[in-house]
């Protein structure tokens, strides 16, 4: 095993996700602390462009495998496989989106490596990989060891930087054996979803609800609070799973990005995947009787009690 | 067609809670069935229900406890149900995804399913990874983060849409036997019914340790050890607004106001 580290870039419709230049970073710290080199693949699309991009500070190699267009959850595990074989990394960092669910576990079993997912912080201590992760929907984090010479994780989207920086990484082509027969399943395309009337992304106060609201006809409350306010309405993601409010509402990971002057979480716990959506909004508010729920580590102003004593109140206050 | 979905009982945490080590002390605990698995358990009854599939078949690896969990899939249409235990695990103070799929592996050569559904994530420990790494390791292939399914009588093929970030879809056609990762929304789970209920006490509920399924204990020791628990930090300082819901409102009216975004 080398001391060497191996980060996996992501890309879509022809564009890098952000994601590409944070596992840079994470993957440079371990770098750091391990005293090996860095190296970076790109699996598929244009990846020579892909390459001229990922050359950036830190990074001592850039693996191109041109094969294929978009990700294919089958060639992104062969590829990877293939590459963490010819150069034994210590350590291998995949991004923990969509997508590096649908591979990291895999190259994780078929190189028969421990992996820890979703890390918001990643260090070692001698030869041991610490990971730093959430458990019960952020109510609290831990730290969990890795007692093996080769690892593999995943890391939480936008809680490393980017890295912005050129460098001047080598490119490397490399040849992978991609066994077609292997490829047991095609992507034939991709849809839109969460149109529709209301665009939340444009709003400048939005009134967003989350499960704290228990039943569906308690949105009545909402909606009365909504309209004394001259606000948007917005939700987390279980009011739309729910069938409560259409897709359009949904602020989040999978639904919208907003950034209004003023976010008003209710009953919303403020989830990693909710706060993607959101953390971006200039002042935000919580109204959640739960002191220690996450949406309290981004809130600018909170209320702790109860919604069904508070809102009235609030409606109060605008009538 | 035969689908085996593995469930999950989940820990949930009071609002208040006590740090005793690396676990939450039990006084601050309750227990549920994994949300996600919910909604696999509802995709993998409506199935049956359809006539595409013939048998539904749910794993847990808990111990006795967790049969009350277990007996909600039941009642809400599975047909029968495997719990996986002894006393090996019982020490085990984190089973990680390689010690899951170590177990999950060994039913799903028992049991030879065309389908797996897992959920996308547990909403305790949240690897998000046991189902793509138990069709790796079972030579199945596999779909993470299934949010619509369409599958017909006799189909090799699942077609799939995969929900991405940014409300994008990625349409998918998957070559069975597969295992898929199921997301919250895909469906609406039901309610179990009381006659559900009452049936679910007559079905099969079959204990299995290690042993009887041929798992070495070294499989499930895992490679990862918690060393620490404890509250996360808060980076904001946030002003609380103190007192009853009129002057906590009034509060935030001023702020609203103050902030031009309300009269
Ligand atoms: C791949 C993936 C993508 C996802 N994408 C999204 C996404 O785009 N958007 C999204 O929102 N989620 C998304 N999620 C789901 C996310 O993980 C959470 O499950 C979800 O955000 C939780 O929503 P919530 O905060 O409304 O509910 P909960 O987490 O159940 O929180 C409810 C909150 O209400 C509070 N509460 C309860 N009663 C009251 C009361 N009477 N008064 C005041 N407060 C009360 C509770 O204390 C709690 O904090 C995604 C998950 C995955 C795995």
């Amino acid at each position: 095993m080398s001391a060497d580290v191996l980060a996996v870039a992501e890309h879509r419709q022809g564009e890098l996700r952000d994601v590409s230049r944070e596992v840079v970073t994470a993957g440079t710290e371990l770098a750091g602390e391990t005293g090996g080199d860095l190296h970076v693949a790109v699996v598929g699309g244009d990846v020579e462009t892909f390459a001229d991009a990922l050359t950036l500070e830190g990074v001592d190699t850039v693996h191109t495998v041109a094969y294929g267009e978009e990700f294919n959850h089958d060639v992104y595990t062969q590829a990877v496989t293939q590459l963490a074989d010819a150069l034994e990394p210590a350590y291998l960092v995949m991004p923990n989106s969509v997508n590096g669910l649908d591979y990291a576990p895999a190259v994780a079993t078929r190189l028969e490596i421990p992996l820890v997912t979703d890390a918001v912080g990643l260090a070692t201590e001698g030869d041991t990989l610490v990971g730093t992760r959430e458990m019960y929907g952020g109510k609290v984090e831990t730290t969990t060891e890795v007692d093996a010479e080769q690892a593999a994780v995943t890391i939480r989207g936008a809680e490393w930087e980017p890295t912005e920086a050129a460098g001047d990484a080598t490119v490397e082509a490399f040849e992978a054996d991609i066994d077609e027969d292997a490829i047991g399943s095609t992507v034939t395309g991709f849809e839109e979803v969460a149109g529709g009337d209301v665009d939340i992304s444009e709003a400048d106060l939005l009134v967003s609800i989350g499960r704290g609201i228990e039943e569906e006809e308690n949105l009545d409350l909402i909606r009365e609070l909504v309209e004394a306010l001259d606000a948007t309405l917005s939700s987390s993601r279980p009011i739309v799973d729910a069938g409560w409010l259409p897709a359009n509402r949904q602020v989040g990971q999978s639904g919208k990005v907003v950034t209004p002057d003023v976010y008003i979480a209710i009953g919303i716990s403020g989830a990693v995947q909710h706060v993607a959506g959101m953390k971006g909004s200039e002042t935000i508010v919580a109204i959640n009787t739960d002191p220690n729920a996450p949406i309290m580590d981004i809130a600018d102003y909170a209320i702790h009690d109860d919604l069904f004593d508070v809102v009235p109140a609030l409606i109060e206050q605008f009538s | 067609m035969k689908v085996l979905v593995p469930v999950k009982e989940v820990a949930t945490v009071e609002d208040e809670f006590e740090i005793d080590g690396t676990t939450i002390d039990e006084r601050y605990l309750g227990a549920d069935l994994n949300e996600w698995d919910d909604y696999a358990i509802e995709e993998a009854v409506q199935l049956e229900e359809d006539g595409i599939v013939d048998e539904v078949v749910t794993v847990t690896i808990g111990d006795e406890e967790t049969e009350q969990t277990i007996r909600q899939a039941l009642a809400k249409g599975a047909d029968r149900a495997i719990r996986v235990w002894d006393d090996t695990l019982e020490d085990v103070d984190l089973l990680d995804v390689g010690a899951k799929v170590a177990i999950l592996e060994a039913i799903v050569e028992a049991e030879d399913p065309d389908l797996v559904l897992t959920g996308v994530q547990s909403g305790d420990d949240s690897f998000g990874a046991t189902g793509v790494a138990l069709a790796e390791a079972v030579g199945y292939q596999w779909g993470a983060v299934v949010n619509q399914l369409d599958l017909g009588a006799g189909d090799e093929t699942a077609s799939v849409h995969r929900e991405l970030e940014g409300g994008i879809e990625e349409l998918t056609e998957i070559d069975l036997p597969a295992v898929l990762t199921i997301q919250t929304g895909i469906n609406e789970p039901r309610y179990a019914s009381l006659r559900g209920i009452r049936m679910a006490q007559r079905k099969d509920l079959d204990h299995q340790t290690l042993a009887d399924l041929g798992v070495e204990a070294d499989a499930v020791a895992g490679d990862l050890r918690l060393t620490a628990m404890y509250e996360p930090e808060s980076e904001s300082d946030t002003t609380v607004f103190e007192g009853g819901a009129d002057e906590t409102a009034a509060a935030l009216a001023d702020l609203l106001r103050e902030k031009g975004v309300a009269q």
